[in-house]
């Protein structure tokens, strides 16, 4: 197996998936001629076309739009956001176009189609560069909202997304798409809807996603010197949520840390707890914790965005909360 | 120079339009009208709920605008769309089905009046935020020059929706990349209750399309065959070169914005409107049709007996529809079966 970046895993899915249906193509800014603000898109001008990768003006309601009625008449489009925090000029053609128009049409307008982009904070990027939305997506039936954690989880989900009939909010983190992963020679494909184990444990289920992940790992080594044994749970899709192989990890271990890089009001994190206590009130042995993103637009100075985001540092310090250690 | 008593679009179309179009489309404004007038009493019964636009006043602009029109066009229209879903073929019992909330509307009780959709027929909704589905419009004509189809796409939304930010995204990417779309632009001067001079800069809205480089044409919506002539070169010039055009209708409501809102009051006066009904577009259209020796009063008769006799029809087949059963509730949301999400619903 080849190790390779996020990027490039999502890359070799776009230009797989661009090769394999003449309906899919790939709209947004910069992702023709610059070759992707976050070169993701590298190549693919090259090999498919100004007709298939098509740079758009600074306009993301406008693109956005474009894309949905794209959908309805049989095309499969890719609709890049520069980032995520661009969307909330263009959610009016996410939640009240994509999402809806399969169920207030009868079921005659199928929505088959990929919004994709960088979420969440990077480095001193500030209040409006800095957002990890995917509560606002996943709480809209008629969405289904992915943000894989590594190469090998991004190139599969990828390619089921832009397969999929539905329109599917394909959150990347920003920060990963340097890093690597095995990602296998021949083609594979992760099902929507799947949740991973990520490291298998004993004492405490911690759930997180997307670059989440990797705060969740560090911390269940640090924890692993102390004799700890954490499961780290990756749902990569927040919706439809796969809740089974959270429960049953929760019902082994009985304990349950959810990490999240958005914010905790309404969080997904706050719909997980939900769920794991409504299905498994009786197994846990102590109150579900979170770690969050601080309440608080993301500050510009380097030692406060530091403070907001969740860290292994935290993420220890819940595990031990809900053991009872300190 | 005196002023011909027939206008030169009107001997123009009438010489170049096959009569038993020419009459269809009276019929079709008759019944544009019977049915609208149903709805209102339909509604007052309290069978239609929600917000009801009425059509009343504007029917030449959906009947020509539609008449240039071939089977495999599409149409995206705002939320005072029930005439345009006629006009492009959708069954009147189905969408009468559909304002009552019944299993056989067209998109099965789940859309109401402002979400007609039928896609055989090429209509790809009413969608009920203002100026939101112009981006859609473009959309469908970007993928019409993808798929290499001559197919065209009309898009229709009142003069309130270009100052949203979505008119001016789409226009400016359907003239960018010559896109094949006919904006249409119904200008009943009212958004709500809010007179186009009280909220545009610009009254003349067809000037719009010179900040995109776009043609346009400005047209009175109130007489069928100008705006038939009108549409029909936009059209032309959308299946023929690709290229979008911005017209704008200058037409009248003669009922309130929808049916929750007063004909006139605080925004409008009573005057105006009974002298707007003076334009009513359908007894324009009628005279033209009596002038050229194609139409007369029994005619019209006998068309109007049969917009009332069919909109009763579609009453009576909305009547008979049942409600959609609980298990349609989940149906629909993905393309998939899909179940309740959380727990607390199940």
């Amino acid at each position: 197996m080849a190790v390779i970046t996020y990027r490039d895993a999502l890359n070799q899915a776009l230009r797989e998936e661009l090769r394999r249906d003449p309906n899919v193509f790939l709209m947004g800014e910069e992702v023709g001629v610059y070759q992707g603000a976050y070169k993701v898109s590298k190549g693919l001008l090259q090999e498919f076309g100004p007709e298939r990768i098509v740079d758009t003006p600074i306009t993301e309601e406008g693109f956005a739009g474009v894309g949905v009625g794209a959908a309805m008449a049989g095309l499969r489009p890719i609709i890049e956001m520069m980032t995520w925090n661009f969307s909330l000029v263009a959610i009016d053609q996410l939640v009240n176009g994509a999402a809806k128009m399969l169920y207030m049409s009868g079921g005659q307008f199928k929505i088959p189609m990929v919004f994709r982009g960088p979420g969440g904070a990077a480095h001193q990027l500030a209040a409006q560069h800095s957002q990890s939305l995917e509560a606002w997506y996943a709480s809209v039936p008629g969405l289904k909202v992915v943000a894989p954690s590594t190469p090998y989880d991004a190139k599969g989900l990828l390619k089921s997304a832009i397969r999929d009939d539905d329109p599917v909010i394909f959150m990347e983190g920003e920060t990963l798409y340097g890093s690597k992963g095995e990602v296998p020679d021949e083609e594979y494909t992760i099902p929507i809807g799947v949740t991973d184990v990520k490291r298998p444990g004993t004492d405490v289920t911690v759930v997180a996603w997307s670059k989440m992940v990797t705060v969740a790992l560090k911390a269940a080594d640090t924890l692993a010197a102390d004799g700890i044994s954490v499961e780290v749970i990756d749902p990569r899709t927040l919706r439809p949520l796969d809740d089974a192989p959270i429960l049953e990890s929760v019902r082994k271990t009985n304990r349950c840390v959810i990490v999240e890089e958005g914010w905790p009001y309404a969080g997904v994190g706050a719909q997980i707890a939900f769920q794991v206590q409504q299905a498994a009130f009786g197994d846990l042995d102590a109150p579900i914790a979170r770690v969050t993103g601080l309440d608080v637009p993301m500050p510009y100075a380097k030692n406060l965005e530091h403070m907001v985001m969740p860290s292994p540092a935290r993420v220890v310090a819940a595990v031990r909360e809900v053991l009872y250690l300190d | 120079m005196a002023t011909p008593a027939i206008p030169d679009h009107v001997s123009r179309q009438i010489a170049a339009t096959p009569k038993a179009q020419l009459v269809d489309m009276l019929y079709q404004m008759l019944l544009g009208r019977r049915y609208e007038e149903k709805c209102a009493e339909m509604y007052a019964l309290q069978k239609i709920g929600g917000f009801c636009h009425l059509y009343i006043g504007q029917e030449a602009v959906a009947i020509g605008a539609l008449s240039t029109l071939r089977p495999d066009d599409l149409i995206i229209t705002a939320y005072r769309e029930h005439v345009h879903a006629l006009v492009k073929g959708c069954d009147a019992g189905r969408v009468m089905a559909e304002l009552f909330g019944r299993r056989d509307g067209v998109s099965r009780g789940k859309g109401g009046s402002m979400h007609l959709f039928d896609r055989e027929k090429g209509m790809l909704g009413g969608h009920g935020i203002v100026g939101g589905h112009i981006p859609l419009a473009t959309g469908t004509a970007f993928a019409a020059k993808y798929q290499k189809k001559d197919v065209v796409t009309l898009c229709f939304f009142g003069e309130a929706a270009v100052n949203i930010g979505a008119f001016h995204e789409s226009l400016n990417m359907a003239a960018l990349w010559k896109l094949p779309v006919v904006y249409i632009v119904e200008n009943n001067r009212f958004g709500m209750g809010t007179a186009i001079e009280r909220s545009s800069a610009i009254y003349d809205v067809a000037q719009r399309a010179c900040a995109y480089d776009m043609a346009s044409e400005t047209v009175d919506g109130m007489d069928v065959l100008a705006v038939r002539d009108v549409i029909g070169r936009a059209v032309g010039l959308a299946r023929r070169e690709s290229l979008p055009t911005l017209i704008e209708a200058r037409c009248y409501r003669f009922m309130g914005h929808s049916m929750s809102d007063p004909v006139h009051g605080h925004y409008r006066t009573k005057e105006e409107v009974e002298g707007q009904k003076q334009q009513d577009p359908i007894k324009r259209y009628f005279e033209h049709l009596k002038a050229a020796g194609l139409a007369d009063q029994a005619l019209l008769e006998e068309l109007d007996r049969k917009a009332r006799a069919v909109t009763d029809q579609a009453v009576q087949f909305a009547e008979a529809s049942p409600e959609p059963s609980a298990d349609e509730l989940y149906q629909d949301v993905y393309a998939e079966p899909y179940g309740p999400y959380t727990r607390s619903e199940q």
